[in-house]
């Protein structure tokens, strides 16, 4: 591992692709006959994470499976933007019920196939945030319950965006939504509520659970493909930072996911029945106000006179993040 | 009407929905100039070069070095690099060993026998260079592939100027030399060796020749008077690494002093080291951060053992002792005398001052303007007389050997449009490369791969070369350091970060291209390109 990673490091295993690494090496998506899962021309806004991270995982997923693939999708930006009718952005077998079911709905579709004895057809449920979270979590957790084999993706862009940038149980302490405002002694999001759902997940005992981010490709698409490894309920949860809803420039995108990992503000792990087996070290450590600067929903926590205990909050949440899943680096690491 | 219950329309693609309409800025890919190829005096495409190097096409890699410079192994060795200076990759950890690659390249290319272009077809013209130092070879070579023919002439009895004559064997072994001299001349140039020019106009009447190349450099050492007695040695450092190089040392005795501190007097006291000198002190007006030889050179004496005497002149040479004046700097950083004296036992002087040029071969050649000891020349080397041109270093600029390659390059050019009548065309430079365009991010920590040196007590003896080359492996390592600032190295991040899918690859060495259909401007894969090869422009509206 070490030595290869010497050998190619120009680009290490940073970089989407390179011609001087071996086709192995390359990620799903630097190769020209990808699926392109969700194809050009879907309406989600310039530099949207979401479009991003569900082709990063739903192709992987494709490769994998061979194309045997089905995906259910819950009502949310992913579902309105790609699927106007009569025009559909999917390339790849897809079904919308309703907003709260598509764990249930997956379920199904899992069982069907097993029914029908298409075995080797797998199933994968997708939603924003609020989709699971909030209104799709009762199903959600019966799904895990029951171990279904159902991988279940979670695009967080940390709130309601295609409704017009309301609160859900994902949005971060302090961020302005439309139902959060930047004012009185405790503007934005109220601190000590939401739900930290990888760890729910994880408490359900299930086979496989991960984060990550549309930062790093090749840790998404190898925790996409570790998932397919396992039958049974797993669960994935992918950071897609949302330019429009948090106030960022659409370029920022990546960077901003890059910035969430490496402040510690998202903390990239994976577990296996309930344990923490493997953690993504931070590379460059940097404060949290370089990853909330870039964002006009935590806008009211700067200038004159800011509002830098609240600041110090978010710092504090970060570096509990980092103490509990032991983001930093040590020297056996390098 | 064969749809599905309840279903009255068909489904299309996505597609049809052109958003590439959305955008008001546009992605496009760009090729910026990498701050090495903006150092080099010579003009090398060195990002070029190293690209082909990354993939272990070496001769590829040499083949584009070539294009500019026909002796990668003389200048692997001595070139002072001011393309490392420049590198970017300083600020993420280490400069790329960029001369050790080159080097690599060049000895690589001798091994196995690579030859340098053929020569351009015939044009009738011939072009006399004077001088065959590093600016005569480098315009010799330019000139025969441009298709002129070339009459090089030397006043020693071997090619190769102050690369021979200056330049001491442990750094540049005679063997490196011969061997990129001779691939110049097997494209067919007419050589005369000790042939001293001392009529530029009048040589140029005997030969025919259209057009004149004037690279005679600066050979004659500066002296100062200093009072000395009759049985004290002093010598030029000039005349004295020349004789060295001839095998023809003079005798300098045990205790050498070396006046000056440029890279000459670094030359001139590791040579009297080796020919047995138990002490080589060098004697400096200024301090060390003020001396004008490279960092690596004094490094590299003072390992060797060699003694500096900072701050300090000499004011008298009498009798086996040396009186130097202590000195100090002014706040402008200007030495000034202290008035308090110092003794130091020697029994040579080796004066390395600087170095002037012998411009009397000029004299019939009344319309070619001289100021400052140099001649006067334009952009295309071309000196105040038409037909006559000046490079490497009689003409101004700093006297390095890459400079000296560099010009050589520009007057060939300059000489090919003056005999064609055309005006010399400048090429249009790119922008750039610089690190705050980057995305470091992308680039893995690596740092850099030291080239192995002799042990010290082995080169205080003899003229083995000192640094030695990379192997395949660690030349390999090295070129991969490369951060290929402002020239797409096809890492597909631009492909694979557009959430519109509106990036089409093209393929290996094609590089990618926009689908403005669909792009809708988000400039995400600006933002990610590590070399920043993708510039937004505002679309007009």
């Amino acid at each position: 591992m070490s030595e290869t990673r010497v050998h190619f490091y120009q680009v290490g295993s940073f970089a989407v692709g390179n011609r001087l690494l071996s086709a192995g090496e390359r990620t799903v998506q630097s190769d020209r006959r990808r699926t392109n899962s969700i194809d050009s021309g879907h309406r989600a806004c310039q530099g949207c994470g979401e479009a991003l991270g569900a082709r990063y995982a739903l192709d992987a997923a494709m490769r994998v499976t061979s194309g045997q693939l089905v995906a259910v999708n819950a009502t949310g930006c992913l579902e309105v933007f790609s699927t106007p009718f009569p025009e559909t952005s999917w390339q790849i077998p897809w079904l919308h019920s309703l907003f709260g079911n598509a764990p249930a709905v997956a379920t199904g579709v899992a069982a069907a196939m097993r029914v029908k004895g298409r075995d080797q057809v797998r199933v994968v449920g997708q939603a924003g945030d609020g989709g699971t979270v909030d209104i799709g979590f009762g199903t959600l957790s019966g799904m895990f319950e029951r171990n279904d084999d159902v991988l279940f993706i979670c695009y967080d862009n940390e709130g309601y965006m295609n409704t017009g940038v309301q609160r859900s149980a994902a949005t971060p302490p302090a961020a302005r939504t439309a139902t959060t405002d930047a004012v009185g002694p405790e503007p934005g999001n109220p601190f000590g509520q939401g739900k930290d759902l990888p760890r729910i997940a994880m408490a359900h005992g299930i086979p496989y659970v991960a984060t990550a981010t549309v930062a790093d490709l090749h840790d998404l698409e190898r925790k996409v493909e570790r998932a397919m490894s396992f039958h049974g309920a797993r669960y994935l949860h992918v950071f897609v930072p949302c330019p429009l809803g948090w106030g960022a420039a659409s370029n920022d995108t990546i960077h901003l996911a890059r910035l969430a990992k490496e402040t510690g503000i998202f903390p990239v792990y994976e577990a296996e029945y309930g344990e923490v087996t493997g953690v993504t070290k931070i590379r460059r450590p940097a404060p949290v106000t370089d990853y909330l600067r870039l964002q006009r929903r935590y806008a009211h926590l700067f200038g004159h006179p800011g509002r830098p205990d609240v600041v110090a909050r978010l710092q504090a949440m970060a570096d509990a993040n980092i103490a509990r899943y032991g983001l930093l680096a040590t020297e056996e690491d390098e | 009407m064969d749809r599905p219950f309840a279903i009255t329309l068909d489904v299309g693609t996505s597609r049809a929905n052109h958003t590439g309409s959305w955008r008001i800025e546009r992605p496009v890919y760009v090729d910026r100039l990498p701050p090495c190829n903006d150092a080099c005096p010579a003009g090398e495409n060195i990002q070029g070069w190293l690209y082909h190097a990354e993939s272990g096409d070496y001769e590829s890699a040499w083949r584009t070095l070539v294009q500019e410079n026909p002796l990668p192994a003389v200048m692997g060795r001595v070139c002072f690099h001011p393309c490392e200076t420049a590198c970017n990759r300083v600020h993420v950890d280490e400069a790329v060993g960029i001369n050790a690659v080159e080097r690599f390249l060049g000895d690589t290319a001798i091994e196995r026998g690579w030859s340098l272009p053929a020569p351009g077809p015939d044009t009738g013209h011939t072009v006399l260079v004077v001088g065959a130092g590093p600016a005569g070879l480098s315009a010799a070579y330019h000139l025969r592939r441009l298709g002129h023919a070339v009459r090089l002439v030397d006043s020693s009895p071997r090619l190769g100027g102050m690369l021979r004559y200056g330049i001491p064997a442990y750094r540049l072994p005679r063997a490196v030399l011969d061997a990129e001299i001779d691939r110049i001349l097997a494209l067919g140039v007419e050589v005369v060796t000790s042939h001293p020019v001392l009529d530029i106009e009048a040589e140029q009447r005997a030969c025919g020749a259209d057009a004149v190349f004037l690279a005679v450099g600066a050979q004659l050492g500066k002296r100062v008077h200093i009072p000395a007695g009759d049985s004290t040695k002093v010598v030029d450092a000039v005349s004295f690494l020349h004789q060295v190089a001839d095998d023809d040392p003079p005798l300098l005795g045990r205790r050498v002093v070396v006046y000056g501190g440029g890279d000459t007097a670094m030359d001139a006291a590791r040579t009297a080291r080796r020919l047995g000198a138990t002490d080589a002190v060098i004697v400096y007006r200024r301090n060390r951060d003020k001396m004008p030889a490279h960092p690596e050179e004094v490094e590299q004496a003072l390992g060797e053992g060699v003694k500096v005497r900072w701050l300090s002149t000499i004011d008298r040479f009498e009798g086996g002792r040396l009186v130097l004046e202590r000195m100090r700097l002014t706040p402008d950083g200007l030495p000034e005398p202290t008035g308090e004296y110092d003794e130091l036992d020697a029994d040579a002087l080796v004066l390395a001052l600087g170095q002037d040029t012998d411009l009397s071969l000029l004299e019939g050649a009344g319309a070619v303007s001289v100021s400052n000891g140099v001649v006067e020349v334009g952009l295309q080397m071309m000196t105040t007389q038409p037909g006559i041109f000046a490079g490497g270093d009689v003409a101004p600029s700093d006297r390095t050997a890459t400079v000296a390659i560099g010009h050589g390059k520009h007057a060939a050019r300059g000489i090919d449009a003056y005999l064609r009548g055309e005006t010399p065309a400048s090429p249009e430079r790119h922008d750039l490369a610089s690190f705050d365009r980057l995305n470091t991010w992308y680039y893995a920590d690596a740092p850099r791969t030291q080239r192995p040196e002799l042990e010290l007590v082995r080169r205080q003896t003899n003229f083995e070369e000192v640094v030695r080359g990379l192997t395949e492996d660690n030349a390999l390592f090295e070129a991969r350091r490369c951060l290929s600032c402002g020239n797409c190295f096809e890492c597909d991040n631009c492909f694979g970060v557009c959430p519109d899918n509106a990036v089409i690859k093209l393929g290996p060495g094609e590089r990618y291209a926009f689908n403005y259909d669909f792009c809708k401007g988000c400039g995400i894969c600006a933002s990610e390109c590590p070399c920043g090869a993708i510039e937004m422009v505002p679309e007009r509206i």
